[in-house]
């Protein structure tokens, strides 16, 4: 080769060399909720800032089951996810098969604030949200269904209706639509369940798969009274959707931050995990979207107004009328088999 | 004259040569095709304790597994005998019209054939739902009281798959059509056969293979079809694909989702062989 030709190819691999070394140096996290109307609103109140002060850039991602594919991840040893937030239940069970980075205290001092509950070693509680009863206003006006029991009376509420096409809460929906008392549900009586939900199926129109999916069949008006998540509901209200929802007889749940086991990027990770947790940042959140913080320190900094306090799910009048999911039953053996089992019960006709 | 170990010696060097230039395919074909595959059969006979047949048992044994391939086999037959129904008048009409007219027919069959399969399944649902297009026009217009439920079950996904595989029965069908020679029908009609009879006895047989490999085509497509059920069935119409889909996202578990692929495939390869005594295979894909 000439020697021209040779300097020309040496640059050619000096310069790969560079670009790849540049990728890793560089701060850049890349985060992952669930889509759509949430992580827009978590964008601007709690990403955005949080990039602007830490100086790190944050790639996102988003995914309406994050489970699988961080145990994938995890177990190829090819982790792209740096922080994620998923529902609690995800935490546990990830961690009884270590997939998540043990959190530094150091760097994530904010966790300290939080509900012994709400946080452990591998994840930090990160917002509270519910799962609500929500129906067309122009179909039922006022005297629509209050509660799960009046979801399932199909005489008294004629009408479409949809449920998720997954177990975890409608197990629980069918349980308190059955009759047993809010704080009696856990360990769930999977068998009495599934009989109640065999009663409602015919009536479904739907299952949803996505929290999209939902808001769209209930403000489209595709179907008349809907299981969803009260984010989405509020946000179908906002642009002038014919919905009405309330927070008896709801289901609260909680998403934690975790950081998948073997990111390249943990430091910055857990970083942007100690801002996202921080209570200025977390009060920001609820005045883009109805989820709560999980951080009480939040409702102590006075920049949530207390006609806001009255729609949030983790507000003390809005809870006592709820039941709290038990993210332990769900990652517990007889949870993982309901989780199975709700499969064979689509299948049936 | 040269001898005979020359004349042998330059058979086998172009052989060689002949090998040499398909070398770069095959490996392409190995890699991509048949290694996945391999690994996909492994898959399904092992997990954590070794070899075990588990998987294979559980498709037997499990009834949702057996409901799910048989409601794949209903909906692929029931899509693949519209869509010969459908798709042979408009092949016939695209092979016989003068040019301006069978331009336009394939041109309506074709744009929709490159819009992405994804954009036609959300207009599907925008004109099939409660208050879709479809349901506003048959209830304001008086014809039926209540919106009809035509998607988020069978009939949707029914609908939905049908209108994407059309294309592919259509297509192979015009091809055939097209080689069957006028003068033929021509011939047929100046024996004194009136133009009924010229169709059944003289076109619709040469047109066989054209159907067969349309059938065969658009069978196979149906059963290992995904986005459409996912999207237009509603949650409950689940098939193989969705089953597989479940297995590894959900359930994280890739033995019966492997098992399940290669039952599919083995099927898949069982009805080339049967139709294969039919008619020969190569005439299907194609190869003069």
């Amino acid at each position: 080769m000439s020697t021209r030709r040779r300097s020309i190819a040496a640059l050619a691999v000096i310069g790969a060399i560079v670009s790849c070394t540049a990728v890793e140096a560089g701060d850049s996290v890349t985060f992952v909720s669930q889509g759509g109307a949430y992580q827009e609103a978590q964008t601007k109140a709690i990403l955005n800032p949080a990039s602007k002060e830490l100086g790190i850039t944050i790639k996102q991602d988003s995914s309406p089951n994050a489970y699988p594919i961080i145990k994938t991840q995890v177990e190829s040893g090819k982790v792209v996810w740096d922080l994620v937030d998923v529902p609690s239940g995800a935490c546990i069970r990830g961690e009884s098969i270590n997939l998540y980075e043990k959190i530094d205290p150091a760097l994530v001092p904010n966790a300290a604030s939080l509900d012994p509950r709400m946080r452990d070693d591998y994840s930090v509680g990160y917002i509270t949200y519910s799962t609500v009863l929500a129906y067309r206003s122009d179909k039922y006006g006022k005297n629509g269904p209050q509660s799960w029991a009046d979801f399932w009376d199909v005489k008294k509420f004629p009408g479409s209706r949809s449920l998720r096409n997954f177990p975890r809460p409608t197990l629980e929906i069918a349980l308190l639509a059955d009759g047993v008392p809010r704080d009696k549900l856990y360990p769930l009586d999977v068998d009495r369940a599934f009989r109640k939900l065999e009663q409602i199926k015919p009536s479904i129109a739907t299952w949803w798969t996505s929290g999209g999916q939902s808001a769209q069949l209930i403000a489209d008006g595709e179907v008349d009274m809907i299981q969803a998540w009260n984010g989405r509901v509020s946000a179908v209200q906002k642009e002038g959707g014919a919905v009405t929802y309330g927070y008896n007889d709801a289901i609260l749940e909680t998403n934690s931050l975790c950081i998948p086991r073997g990111t390249p990027t943990k430091v910055a990770a857990m970083k942007l995990m100690n801002a996202a947790i921080s209570p200025k940042l977390q009060a920001a959140l609820p005045l883009l979207i109805d989820y709560g913080p999980a951080n009480p320190a939040a409702f102590q900094t006075n920049l949530i107004p207390a006609d806001r306090l009255a729609q949030l799910p983790s507000s003390p009048q809005n809870l006592a009328q709820q039941a709290v999911l038990s993210s332990e039953w769900w990652a517990s053996p007889e949870g993982v088999k309901a989780e199975e089992r709700w499969f064979s019960f689509m299948q049936k006709k | 004259m040269p001898s005979v170990s020359a004349l042998r010696r330059a058979a086998i060097k172009e052989d060689a040569l002949v090998l040499c230039l398909l070398a770069p395919a095959m490996l392409v074909v190995g890699l991509l095709l048949l290694l996945p595959l391999s690994w996909l059969a492994v898959q399904s006979i092992h997990n954590e304790q070794g070899f075990t047949l588990e998987y294979y048992r559980r498709l037997v044994e499990d009834s949702t597994y057996l409901d799910t391939f048989l409601t794949t086999f209903r909906i692929s037959a029931l899509v693949t005998l519209l869509s010969v129904i459908l798709g042979y008048p408009v092949a016939y009409a695209a092979a016989r019209l003068p040019r301006f007219w069978a331009t336009l027919v394939l041109a309506m069959v074709v744009i929709p054939f490159w819009t992405s399969v994804l954009v036609r399944c959300y207009a599907w649902l925008v004109l099939l739902q409660r208050r879709g297009l479809v349901n506003q026009v048959l209830t304001g217009s008086g014809l039926i009281d209540g919106p009809l439920a035509l998607v988020n079950n069978m009939t949707g996904t029914v609908i939905g798959t049908l209108h994407v595989m059309l294309p592919f029965m259509i297509l192979p069908l015009y091809g055939v059509m097209q080689k069957i020679p006028q003068d033929l029908l021509v011939a047929s009609s100046s024996l004194g056969a009136k133009p009924m009879t010229t169709f059944l006895r003289v076109f619709l047989p040469l047109s066989g293979p054209g159907v067969i490999a349309g059938a065969v085509l658009v069978f196979v497509i149906c059963l290992g079809f995904y986005i459409t059920p996912e999207l237009l069935g509603g949650g409950r119409t689940i098939l193989v694909s969705m089953l597989v889909q479940r297995d590894v996202e959900i359930f994280n578990q890739w033995g019966p989702a492997s098992a399940a692929s290669v039952v599919l495939l083995a099927v898949v390869l069982g009805i080339f062989w049967l139709i294969n005594k039919l008619v020969p295979v190569e005439k299907i894909l194609g190869v003069r």
